[in-house]
Parts: C-alpha cells; sequence; structure tokens
C-alpha cells in the first residue's frame, strides 16, 4: 500500500479475518462516536518521494547560506571532518533506542561510556552523563542539582548567554526559586558583586567560560569566592576553548556543563545541539539522564550497562532528580567521533586557529577610524566593536558579498571566527566594513 | 570488544586542517590548561573500523522488529534523513536575520499546520526536545495560566497510577504536587475516584489516551469534562498518539494542550536515544504563554525552555513524513498500526493472559504473573529469550500496574511474516518455559554478551575510562 506499510490490501483483510472484524472502523469502537472524525483531517493527500524531495529542496532553498560566517553566540561553524556524517550515519546508530536491553547495544552503550570518558577528559571532571538537550537545558539541570531545602536562590553571572539565562529562570519559575543576576563590571562578572550576593539561601553560582561577550572570567577566583559563601559552583563552558584553557576542574567547578555543538555538529538553525554536563564525584549520583557504566557479565567479561537508574523518572517518578527520558545521544556520539577524529592537537588547533584569527580580526577592525574593539583583558574567539555607523549598514555590506557579520547586541556588534574563515576573508571583510565605515 | 583509547597511539592522527595563516595567539600561562587532554590518536581506518565494530554491535529498527511497547519503533524513512541532511538547512545559523531564513520558517509553519490539525489545537511550539520536555513545557503552560487569573493556588495534577514515569517528574519540575489516581478494574480511569480527586486546587489531569495498557478510556470526554468543571485544564501525553492520528483529536476530546513525540509517531530516529523533539501544541487560551527566545527577540520571555528553535533537523524529518504521507496515509498508519497490534495480540492471549481488555489499540501487555508461578520464567526471561531470536524485547515491567508486564507494539511498518514469525517464536519460549525453564534464566546464549550484572555497575560505579 506504500507510506512505509507493507501490508497489501489482500494482508489486511487476512489480519483483519484472524481476529474477527469485517473492518478497520470496528477496532476503534471505544472513540466516542461524537469525536470519531467523520472527515479526513484537512490536509494535503500524501505525495511520492520525488514530490516530496522537490518541495523540500525548494524550500531549503529559500533559506540563504553564507558562504563566511563571522556569527557565534552559541553556534558556532568548525571544520566537521568528513568520517564524522559517515560515521553519525549509520542506520545501526541512527535507528536505535536507547539502550535498555544491554545484551544486544553493546555498541551503544560503549560509544556512550567513550563519549562520557571524552567530557570527563576535556573537563577534568570526575563523571558525565550521556547528555542533556543543550547547553542552556543543562545549564538549567545543572542548578537544580545543587538547590536545598534551606538554599534554593541560584546565582547568575550577568555575562551569561541570554538563552542560558531565560531557560535557568524558566526551570527555576517552575519550582518557584529564584535567580538572582551578578552584574558585570568591564565584560566580566564582577567579582565584588558576587561576593556581595552571596547568602545563606544561595545554592550555587553559574558563569559562562568564555562569557557571552567572548571575554575569559577569572573562574579560579569566582569559583572561590562561590565556595567561600557555601555555595555550589557551575561553569558553562564552550568545548573547544577548553582544550586549551584551564579546565572547570581546575578551576573548582562542582558542575561543568556546555554547548557541544561545536564538537561536528552544523550550525542547522539550532539544533539538534548537545548539552554536555560533568560533575565531581560528590555530585555524581545527582545527575540527570542517562549515565553507563562498566561492569561484567556471568561470563565476567567486560560489558556496559545504563546504569545508577535510581535517581530516574521510570524508576522514581515524582520523586526522580529530573524528568528526563529522551536526550541526544546521537549527537553525543557525533561529538565523540569528531574528537577522536581531531585528536588532541586537532582539537587544540582548532581553539588556537580560532582564538588566533579572531585577535587577527580584531585587530584589523580596530585599525578602522571609529571602530573600537570592547574586550579588554583575555578573550578566546569572540570579541564586541562599537562602530561609528548604523550597524545595519556593516551588516548589509557584509551580506552582499556573502558574508554573514557578527549578531547585534546592545551596544555594538558580536563577532566570533573560527578556523574556517581564512586570512583573506578576513581581509576581505575588514575592508568591507572600513569601506562602509568610510 | 577494545575501547577506542585502548587503540589510540601517540604520534597517530588525521590531517584536518591547514596551517595556521595569521600571527598564534597564546593565552596567558595562568590561565591555560594544565592537565594533559587524553584523547584517543588514531589514523582514519582505525577510527572507521571501531565505529563500524560498535555498530555492528548495536540494533536498530532497520536490523529487526523492535516492538518496544511506548516507543513507536517504526520504520525511519531514508528520505527523510536526506532531507534534513540538505545544507540549505544545516548551514542555517540560528541568529540569521529573519529574511534570510524564510525556508526554516516555511518547515516550521507547514509542519504547525499538520500537526495543529492533526491534534485539534490552534498554537504550536517547536522549542522543547523531547517527550519529557514537552511534558514540562506543556504543564509550565498551565501553571502560567492559572497565575494569569490570579489562581495560582492552582498546584495539584492529577495523574493516573499508569501513567508513564516523566508524568509524575515532570509535574514536579513545574511546581506542582501530584495527585496519583488509581486505575479501575478496566484499567481506565476511575470516574469515581477522579472525581473525588478534584477540588479547588486541581490545576489540571495529565493523561494519555489510549493509556500504558494499551485501551482507548472511552469515558474520555467525562474525564475531561470533570476536570474542566473542577476549573482545572487537561494536557494530553502524546506518547501513544500513533494509535489515533487521523481517527480522533486530542483537542476534540477537551484536552487543552499536548506534546507529541515527533520521534515515536512521526518516524523520526531515535538515534540511541535522542535526538527527539517534543512540540507543544495548545488551544488558544494558552497561546500567551508559550515559550520565546531571549536571543532571537532581544526580550527577557516568560518561558524559555532552551536555546533558539528547539531541534530543528528532527522536525524537517517529520514535515517529511507527513508530507509524504498526507491525510489519508496519517489515518492509514494509524489504522494499520492498531491492527498489527491486535493480530499479534490474538495470536498469543490464549497462552499470555492480557492484562486488560479484548480489543487493544497501538499497543497491549501480556501478564506473565501465572507463567511465572508456573514454571519459574519471568517476564525478564522470556525478553531476554527474544534476544536470541533476533527480537529486540518489548518493553519490560510496565506498566506498573501490571505484574510481570510485557509491552507490545508492532507499529504499522511491520509486515505479516514479520508478526506470525515473532508470535510464532512467542508460543515457543511459553512451551519452554514449561520444558527448560533453566535455559531461559541465563538468556541470552548467542548474544554479544551474556547478563550483565547491573548491582555490581551501580555499587561500584566505573563511569568512566582511565589508562593504567
Amino acid at each position: 500500500m506504500g507510506h512505509y506499510i507493507p501490508a497489501t490490501k489482500e494482508e489486511q483483510q487476512e489480519l483483519l479475518a484472524a481476529i474477527g472484524v469485517k473492518d478497520i472502523s470496528e477496532l476503534f469502537t471505544a472513540v466516542p462516536e461524537e469525536v470519531l472524525l467523520k472527515e479526513p483531517l484537512n490536509l494535503p493527500a500524501g505525495k511520492s518521494e520525488l514530490e516530496v524531495r522537490r518541495m523540500m529542496e525548494e524550500i531549503s532553498s529559500q533559506n540563504k547560506v553564507f558562504g563566511t560566517v563571522l556569527r557565534g553566540a552559541s553556534a558556532y561553524q568548525h571544520y566537521i571532518p568528513s568520517i564524522v556524517k559517515y560515521i553519525t550515519a549509520k542506520e545501526e546508530f541512527v535507528t536505535a533506542y536507547t539502550p535498555y536491553q544491554a545484551e544486544l547495544s553493546q555498541g551503544i552503550l560503549q560509544s556512550i561510556f567513550e563519549y562520557q570518558t571524552m567530557i570527563c577528559e576535556l573537563t577534568g571532571m570526575d563523571a558525565s552523563n550521556a547528555s542533556i538537550y543543550d547547553g542552556a537545558s543543562a545549564a538549567a539541570e545543572a542548578v537544580a542539582m545543587c538547590r536545598e531545602r534551606k538554599r534554593t536562590v541560584a546565582l547568575v553571572s550577568a555575562t551569561t548567554h541570554p538563552d542560558v539565562l531565560a531557560t535557568i529562570q524558566t526551570y527555576c519559575y517552575g519550582v518557584g526559586a529564584e535567580v538572582r543576576i551578578v552584574p558585570e563590571k568591564d565584560g566580566v562578572t564582577d567579582a565584588e558583586a558576587l561576593r556581595a550576593a552571596l547568602a545563606e539561601d544561595v545554592c550555587c553560582f553559574y558563569v559562562q567560560q568564555p562569557n557571552f561577550y567572548g571575554n575569559i572570567e577569572d573562574c579560579t577566583a569566582l569559583g572561590e569566592i562561590a565556595h567561600s559563601g557555601g555555595a555550589k559552583y557551575i561553569m558553562g563552558c564552550n568545548p573547544i576553548a577548553l582544550a586549551v584553557l584551564k579546565t572547570p576542574a581546575a578551576c573548582g567547578a562542582d558542575i561543568a556543563v556546555g554547548e557541544g555543538q561545536p564538537l561536528g555538529m552544523p550550525l542547522a538553525y539550532g539544533g539538534p545541539y548537545l548539552g554536555f554536563m560533568a560533575a565531581t564525584n560528590a555530585m555524581t549520583r545527582k545527575l540527570p539522564g542517562r549515565i553507563v557504566g562498566e561492569t561484567k557479565d556471568a561470563d565476567g567479561n567486560r560489558a556496559f550497562v545504563l546504569t545508577l537508574q535510581a535517581r530516574e523518572q521510570h524508576i522514581r517518578r515524582e520523586k526522580a532528580s529530573s524528568n528526563v527520558c529522551s536526550n541526544q545521544a546521537l549527537c553525543a556520539l557525533t561529538a565523540a567521533v569528531y574528537l577522536s577524529t581531531m585528536g588532541p592537537e586537532g582539537v587544540k588547533q582548532a581553539a588556537v586557529q580560532s582564538m588566533s584569527k579572531a585577535h587577527y580580526f580584531a585587530e584589523q577592525l580596530a585599525a578602522i577610524p571609529g571602530v573600537t574593539v570592547k574586550n579588554q583583558g583575555n578573550w578566546f574567539h569572540e570579541f564586541v566593536t562599537t562602530l561609528p555607523v548604523d550597524t545595519e549598514k556593516v551588516l548589509a555590506a557584509l551580506a552582499e558579498n556573502d558574508i554573514l557579520g557578527g549578531l547585534p547586541v546592545q551596544d555594538g556588534i558580536l563577532w566570533c571566527v573560527t578556523e574556517l574563515v581564512s586570512k583573506e576573508k578576513l581581509d576581505q571583510a575588514a575592508a568591507i566594513i572600513r569601506e562602509v565605515c568610510a | 570488544m577494545q575501547l577506542i583509547f585502548e587503540k589510540s597511539k601517540a604520534g597517530r592522527g588525521c590531517t584536518l586542517l591547514p596551517a595556521c595563516d595569521v600571527p598564534e595567539v597564546q593565552l596567558p600561562e595562568e590561565l591555560k590548561r594544565e592537565q594533559a587532554l587524553n584523547l584517543p590518536e588514531l589514523a582514519e581506518t582505525d577510527i572507521s573500523r571501531h565505529y563500524t565494530a560498535l555498530a555492528k554491535r548495536a540494533y536498530g529498527v532497520n536490523d529487526g522488529f523492535y516492538p518496544l511497547g511506548s516507543c513507536t519503533m517504526k520504520y525511519n524513512p531514508r528520505i527523510d534523513e536526506e532531507i534534513a541532511a540538505l545544507t540549505g538547512f544545516t548551514g542555517v545559523h540560528p541568529l540569521q536575520p529573519a529574511e534570510t531564513t524564510e525556508g526554516c520558517q516555511k518547515v516550521l509553519a507547514l509542519a504547525e499546520q499538520y500537526l495543529c490539525e492533526a491534534t485539534g489545537m490552534d498554537a504550536i511550539t517547536f522549542q522543547p526536545a523531547a517527550g519529557a520536555h514537552g511534558e514540562f513545557t506543556g504543564l509550565l503552560l498551565i501553571k502560567a495560566y492559572h497565575e494569569a487569573r490570579g489562581e495560582q493556588h492552582r498546584n495539584k495534577i492529577i495523574i493516573p497510577d499508569a501513567a508513564h514515569g516523566t508524568n509524575p517528574a515532570s509535574a514536579v519540575m513545574a511546581g506542582f504536587s501530584v495527585v496519583t489516581i488509581p486505575s479501575g478494574a478496566d484499567g481506565c480511569v476511575d470516574l469515581e475516584a477522579l472525581k473525588a480527586s478534584v477540588d479547588e486546587n486541581t490545576a489540571g489531569l495529565m493523561l494519555t489516551n489510549p493509556n500504558t495498557v494499551g485501551i482507548f478510556d472511552s469515558n474520555i470526554l467525562e474525564i475531561t469534562d470533570i476536570i474542566h468543571q473542577a476549573g482545572g485544564l487537561n494536557y494530553y501525553d502524546g506518547a501513544n498518539f500513533n494509535a489515533i492520528m487521523g481517527v480522533v483529536r486530542p483537542g476534540d476530546m477537551g484536552f487543552d494542550v499536548v506534546h507529541l513525540n515527533l520521534h515515536k509517531t512521526f518516524a523520526t530516529p531515535h538515534g540511541g536515544g535522542g535526538p527527539g523533539s517534543g512540540p507543544v501544541a495548545c488551544k488558544e487560551i494558552l497561546k500567551p504563554y508559550l515559550p520565546g527566545c531571549a536571543s532571537l527577540t532581544g526580550e527577557q520571555p516568560k518561558l524559555q525552555m532552551k536555546a533558539f528553535h528547539g531541534n530543528f533537523l528532527v522536525v524537517v524529518k517529520a514535515l517529511t513524513y507527513m508530507l509524504t504521507l498526507g491525510a489519508e496515509g496519517i489515518r492509514n498508519a494509524c489504522e494499520t498500526a492498531v491492527l498489527n497490534a491486535n493480530y499479534m495480540m490474538e495470536g498469543l492471549k490464549d497462552l499470555y493472559p492480557v492484562a486488560y481488555g479484548e480489543r487493544c489499540m497501538h499497543e497491549f501487555v501480556l501478564c506473565l504473573e501465572n507463567l511465572k508461578k508456573e514454571t519459574g520464567v519471568s517476564a525478564l526471561d522470556v525478553a531476554k529469550s527474544l534476544i536470541d531470536h533476533e527480537i529486540h524485547p518489548p518493553t519490560m515491567y510496565f506498566p506498573l500496574i501490571v505484574h510481570e508486564a510485557l509491552m507490545f507494539e508492532p507499529t504499522e511498518t511491520e509486515a505479516k511474516e514479520t508478526l506470525d514469525e515473532a508470535i510464532a517464536v512467542m508460543r515457543e519460549l511459553h512451551k519452554m518455559a514449561y520444558e527448560d525453564a533453566e535455559q531461559m534464566h541465563h538468556a541470552p546464549h548467542h548474544a554479544q554478551i551474556k547478563r550483565p550484572d547491573e548491582v555490581l555497575a551501580a555499587r561500584q560505579p566505573i563511569l568512566r575510562y582511565q589508562a593504567d
């Protein structure tokens, strides 16, 4: 009959006869007559594969895909090695369910175990879960891990990505917990304001590294301050930057989370991405979501299973630490294949080149009269400029040349450069901006 | 099999990036990473073979029958994957100017049209990334609605005891207390218990219909009316939507908000656990509270579930599927799923008692309590024995109201011969339970591993590889 249904009309009749009904409608007699649909849904008729392909290709062509991307803000275009796409397209990985049945899911379980190990390596933390929806929801789940009976307030730095802040606020709104913003000073978290904000009702402090403006926060100092007030310390990290930056573990973080999209996932209009999440041993049993552990099978051979499930919704129901069920497993696999392919040197190269090119581009822009680079201290691969002309004018001129410029922010433009952009392109972009600013 | 770390050789690697063409910038020492970065060092051949070996030790819908109840493991069309891989979709930055993303917006608008029509709802958000995320979203809509009406005292969500575990967990995350009501003798909502549980603090009801024992609750209109009369709202858990799509709509049954699992009903793959997509559709009254996105609008939304537009590429896949099926195809998929489930149940019910009812919807639950009493063979033993016959086990020990439960959901994309074979295997296992129970206690015998020691895994957790 097509449309992915193998049964022929004759077979359908055989099935109906076997269960003793004449018509399929007899299987729906439990549905009250007054709500049973009498007409087909008001939707177009089905289409052939070729028709659908043409239609969807046409729709996709209505998007503009820029040849050069100088925009980041938590969605970063890095190089994706060819093999990443091939491996993650393997049907056995793509069409499997959550590996509840360990005996026929060792490949999936082992890939998650390897992913967990890589996240522990990147962050320096003791244990990782199998993933959360994205960086923002991972941050919100991390806050929930820290909440205690008398400590319910979450402190969040003002230098945090607005979507992460809004998501944390939403999760806190759910349980009626308060979020307080720790103000910024010169583009980084105001450490003294953090000290002042700590109180007996504060459960945690969240800071993003590098922060929304690209600046590198003094995360060691912030962690010490947070801990001195009895708060847990959560860092939201860019995983590429972690190849060169001091790890969250070394900064004293209790929980490290982040947006894993830079690890081999395309921009894809915002998803699916990957929320990674790792914690110290002391907080491991509070981690939400799936966790894979190593054990032995009945013959004493190495085996992998979903473990510590007593935390989870299907066992604990209303007492569960989180409701997470489906996660982003295929994206976690993508990250693992990406990290394996790039290797330690490759990831470091991606980090160093992104940072170097961003600094080169910032220098070119700073040389344009009237353009100011706002970042003062150390920063990674994003920076903010103020411009002497209308932001939209600059972005429009770049767009005409197939370049997606930086993101308009309150007082200028937030630029991002990755290893994908050549010096030649950066020079071209700088020349265009110079012309617009002249 | 060795871990990828155990295959690593210092000095191996792949040539991926050109040399840096600008002066290199280094971080100051105090900010630098001190810890070595122990990622695998491998040639591309090593990586390819490693993951191919892992893929051979995985089991997907493409490998064989996967009647995992409640999970709707239907076939995942290949065209959906190809369309979602088009550069016109994958290459779009989420924060591009709106005039450069018309195609993406069209995808969301078309998906909205199809899903609102299929559910009988007025508006939708695609932000939730999974079913549980959708539940949380929908419950926050209910919370915001009551608050806006000055009824913040409505803090109770009623949930049947047979519900998915995510339901009560989501309700707690949304700040509600959970009122659990027992199922009636027919496995459905006990109307008297429901009436007794509503009061002025009732915020709403969470219900899946058909329920988790695979039965459509005929009293659905009375049920939703009882909640509405009490001033509450009705939440439809769309996990079982495959059983009703094109036949009856949640919006017509008195539901105010519904989440859908695009990765179940709308054929997008599960990817070994995700990514899914859990859009939430609602009636006009809840539309003002739908989540927004701070980075897109520059304004702080009342609710935001994650960054950006949700798992967009998953929506692309689901839309491709819906366009292919169309109005008739959607109904046909539902009817065939129900037919296949009833056929399989018919072939088993003389040996394995069905937990509830004479007919089922898209799935059915067998109760193996008697078998266990008589032979010692448990639901787990039967499930594990299926692995030796290259069939993925059904959902085990759920719902909790049925002892020794096995829940089968064959879906519409399985052929009669597949169902016949699975029926034959289950009948054979029944026989074996009386003849050689011992062998079944140790099943599977021909799988990748023997039964793993789960207690050891939880007592002495090894959650990462450590080099010696």
